[in-house]
């Protein structure tokens, strides 16, 4: 691994990769601002293909040459790691995409008739702003999946995990939803449930699946509400929340692929951790008790709120939806880490953290007593947990917050922790082999 | 200890800091850690992390101030230039004077120089300080080619540090494989190996002899005792530790390679003890070493003296011995005692090695009681706790092969390797019958009580 001629071919195969993005960045650009006079589809396509080709050339030939504990090599020492100039850059053209997206969709219109064949052959149907969303989503799990599978290529979790989020992506939130459209059902995406997916079980969604998609829509209704009441606590009870939020979650996909970079950069202060509980369980109540406002107003015929649910939808949609969960959270990966929408406002990140905590089998085991206190654990935790705290006393992890991404135990340089799923019992007691502080740090 | 006492604690490694923390738990005295190193402790193992760009230096730090201010622990970033025994005073440079009525001498230890030629040469350094990383992060900037002096744990670590830069390494090993002294051959076989396929040019059986430098005093070379000349601008001295106990010489303590204690960490002066690196037991019991430097031990030594001055006066029994380390990409775990060599007449070992990758488990016992005294990892992951549990209780190879499948601590969907060692062990041992049913780790975690009394987590 450490072969000259190998790294003059890797260095020679980075050197074509970023040519490549250089070119497609420009044809993306001709696409964005062509208007009429450019054949959109072939300039979009072929900025999308050299950007995916790009990408890949340069993924494999920084993450092959080095060793798999080599690959955090310099992380604080970079530039674009370390919150500086190409990071901010980087930051503000993703926060400005999402602005472009959500307020102003027509500025994208090059991109968005780029994508109309595909649009029609998948979905039958032309192509929209939330149709270049999807696609330009999915593509970055699946490139930057690539990436997490080279990093982490010899961890049989990691590489499983990987495969993962990047199958329920691309099947259950992109193709599977297209189907849906091209067979003139309602869009769903059965991989997404309330409280995330909050609408999922409010009155109108109900009630426009059940009118529009017949016994298809009655299923909707009835997986949705089975996976967020029954199977939601049930498979948390046995694998803890990382079953949805590191496996399945769409959001979480893209936290573990694109985000993965930038998993060191969030905040590990006593602050921030009293600020997420500040933020995040309020959301989830506000939630439960909306959709419960919602129902009881369509039973009692809307005499009580009026047509509280659009209102309500249209504000949380804004506030929630598109500023927190797309612009704070996407947009400032490389400035804030890539789970702050995880880790401060989604509520189905709060039902499972509650579920995790008091009703789960699952929980991050510290070996003996072994831990040298280093740090790589907190370090690399992108929900911003100090790992090492309980490490360091041979207690078990057990925070509501961990999505059980694996990511601490395997940068641990001496193999201390191990995720597990045991019995109930004895779930939080320690190792006797070293001697723990009482101290409560969450105060 | 008494609320209206002063503990003083020189050092804030993890002996020191883990005194104090653990002395707080139980007495409201004033806890007072001073250290010339760092204004708080950090982890030491971690400082080749912050070399690499894993983290940072405050990334190494465990605790954070409010963690201090909270407990009430006094810290002093000082250097002690003397101390008055008779007076209780410590004479600090550029500080006030401090009085103790306890004193805690955890100076940790400092690298062995053998008074090689041209070793004052700019580029010529051990990595024990925080300081050493400083210096090593100027001095490696921009080079070529090193040489690291010493086959043990931090020569690799250094080797390891400097790759990452890019930087070409070679290591002078004297004996005739890597860290010979402490592995049995095959595990050390394997381990020199894997050096070797990661690119580091391994000189084997072969030492310093001279340091060469050019004209503004750096080095750009090393003489071996072979006579081969190695262009190098930069040398890593990784030749062993000693004690770190020079401005005690002249205080009338008791010493020898460290400061003298019994097993009360007292030393010969009334109400002074040592922990950790710089203390040596005066009378260590059979079989165990009278300088124990491991982080591990460390803490360990912190915890037993936070006991006896909180009044459990009992003797420091450390129990089986464990480390754990890394070289290169391979995890190394030992637990109880694998000497490198032994008599085949009085001990057997039970031996697995992985044909392609750099695994190796070793299971190592008396061979006419069958009693475990220890076993060697590499690449592969045991639980502590059971481990422990085995040795202590004197389990013999024939019973912790009925437990074995309940240590693996490997991740989720790892390849388990301990049905393969199970066969071979079988296979020697054919009067053995195999258990009808495998032990699960968690019902003898509940059987043994392998767990805290307290569960605590916040």
């Amino acid at each position: 691994m450490y072969i000259t001629s190998d790294n003059t071919l890797y260095s020679y195969f980075k050197h074509i990769g970023f040519t490549l993005l250089a070119i497609s960045l420009l044809c993306l650009l001709i696409t964005l601002t062509g208007g009429g006079n450019i054949n959109a589809v072939t300039w979009g396509l072929s900025g999308i293909s050299l950007l995916t080709i790009g990408s890949l050339l340069v993924i494999i030939s920084s993450r092959l040459p080095k060793h798999v504990s080599h690959q955090n090599n310099g992380i604080w020492q970079k530039d674009a790691t370390t919150r500086g100039i190409s990071a901010w850059v980087l930051g503000i053209v993703l926060t400005g995409f999402y602005i472009l997206l959500y307020w102003f969709p027509d500025t994208l219109h090059g991109l968005i008739a780029a994508l109309e064949p595909l649009s029609q052959w998948l979905r039958n149907k032309p192509s929209d702003q939330w149709f270049l969303y999807g696609f330009f989503y999915t593509l970055a799990v699946i490139v930057m999946g690539v990436h997490a599978l080279l990093k982490y290529r010899n961890n049989p979790y990691h590489l499983i995990r990987t495969c993962s989020v990047i199958f329920f992506q691309l099947g259950f939130a992109f193709l599977l939803p297209g189907l849906l459209l091209a067979f003139n059902q309602p869009e769903f995406y059965f991989s997404y449930f309330w409280p995330l997916k909050y609408d999922y079980l409010f009155p109108g969604t109900v009630g426009y699946l059940i009118d529009n998609g017949q016994a298809l829509g009655v299923f909707m209704v009835f997986w949705g509400a089975v996976l967020s009441f029954l199977a939601t606590p049930v498979l948390t009870y046995f694998y803890g929340k990382r079953w949805y939020c590191s496996w399945v979650c769409g959001c979480g996909g893209l936290a573990e692929t694109a985000g993965d970079p930038y998993r060191h950069l969030s905040d590990k202060s006593k602050k921030a951790w009293q600020w997420e509980v500040a933020i995040i369980y309020p959301i989830l109540g506000f939630v439960i008790i909306t959709t419960l406002l919602l129902w009881i107003n369509s039973w009692s015929g809307g005499s009580l709120l009026g047509d509280l649910s659009g209102g309500f939808s249209r504000s949380y949609g804004f506030f929630i939806g598109s500023i927190f969960s797309g612009v704070v959270g996407v947009g400032f990966y490389p400035i804030l880490g890539n789970r702050v929408w995880c880790r401060f406002g989604c509520p189905m990140a709060a039902y499972l953290g509650l579920l995790q905590k008091h009703l789960s089998r699952f929980r991050i085991t510290t070996n003996g007593g072994q831990c040298i206190s280093c740090g790589n654990c907190s370090t690399y935790c992108e929900m911003g947990i100090d790992v090492r705290w309980y490490a360091q006393q041979g207690k078990p992890i057990i925070r509501s917050s961990c999505v059980g991404c694996g990511i601490c135990a395997h940068v641990c340089p001496r193999g201390v922790l191990k995720l597990e799923n045991g019995p109930v019992d004895g779930r939080y007691n320690g190792s006797s082999l070293i001697q723990s502080d009482s101290l409560k740090i969450l105060s | 200890m008494q609320h209206d006492k002063h503990v003083v604690v020189i050092g804030n490694g993890i002996a020191g800091i883990t005194l104090a923390q653990k002395l707080r738990t139980r007495s409201d005295c004033r806890i007072t850690v001073i250290s010339a190193e760092s204004p708080t402790h950090f982890s030491r193992p971690a400082l080749m992390y912050v070399y690499m760009g894993h983290m940072r230096y405050q990334d190494i730090v465990p605790y954070p101030d409010w963690y201090y201010k909270e407990q009430k622990i006094e810290q002093v970033h000082a250097f002690v230039e003397t101390i008055d025994f008779e007076t209780r005073t410590l004479k600090l440079q550029q500080s006030e004077p401090l009085t103790y009525d306890k004193l805690v001498l955890a100076t940790g230890s400092s690298g062995v120089y053998y008074n090689w030629p041209g070793m004052q040469l700019k580029g010529v350094q051990g990595l024990i300080t925080l300081q050493d990383l400083e210096l090593m992060q100027q001095q490696t900037k921009d080079i070529k080619q090193a040489v690291i002096v010493g086959g043990g744990l931090i020569g690799i670590e250094m080797a390891e540090m400097l790759q990452s830069k890019g930087i070409q390494v070679t290591m002078l090993v004297r004996e005739k494989q890597y860290w010979q002294s402490n592995l049995p051959e095959e595990e050390a076989s394997l381990v020199t190996q894997h050096i070797r396929a990661c690119g580091i040019e391994l000189k084997l059986q072969d030492e310093l002899a001279e340091i060469l430098g050019d004209e503004t005093s750096k080095v750009n070379a090393v003489k071996t005792k072979n006579g081969e000349v190695i262009p190098c601008q930069f040398v890593g001295i990784a030749t062993g530790v000693k004690p770190s106990i020079e401005f005690l010489k002249t205080s009338g303590i008791e010493l020898d390679k460290g400061i003298l204690i019994n097993h009360f960490f007292e030393t010969s002066i009334k109400e002074v003890y040592a922990i950790g690196d710089c203390a040596q037991f005066k009378d260590p019991a059979r079989g165990e070493p009278a300088l124990e430097q491991l982080w591990y031990t460390g803490r360990q030594h912190g915890e037993a003296l936070a006991a006896v001055l909180n009044g459990d006066r009992k003797p420091y029994a450390r129990g089986p011995w464990f480390n754990s380390a890394k070289f290169l990409n391979i995890e190394y775990q030992t637990y109880g005692f694998v000497p490198s060599a032994w008599d085949e007449q009085k001990y057997s070992s039970l031996y697995w090695e992985h044909p392609g990758q750099s695994k190796a488990m070793r299971f190592f016992y008396e061979r006419e009681s069958g009693r475990l005294k220890g076993v060697n990892l590499l690449g592969i992951r045991f639980r502590h706790d059971l481990c422990h549990y085995w040795i202590q209780e004197n389990y013999t190879i024939h019973q912790v092969m009925e437990q074995l499948t309940a240590v693996n601590f490997d991740s989720e969907f790892f390849q388990r390797y301990e049905p393969e060692l199970l066969r071979q062990y079988y296979q020697q041992h054919p009067d053995r019958q195999a258990p009808a049913k495998q032990q699960s780790w968690w019902k003898l975690r509940q059987r043994f009580s392998l767990f805290a009394e307290t569960p605590d987590n916040s």
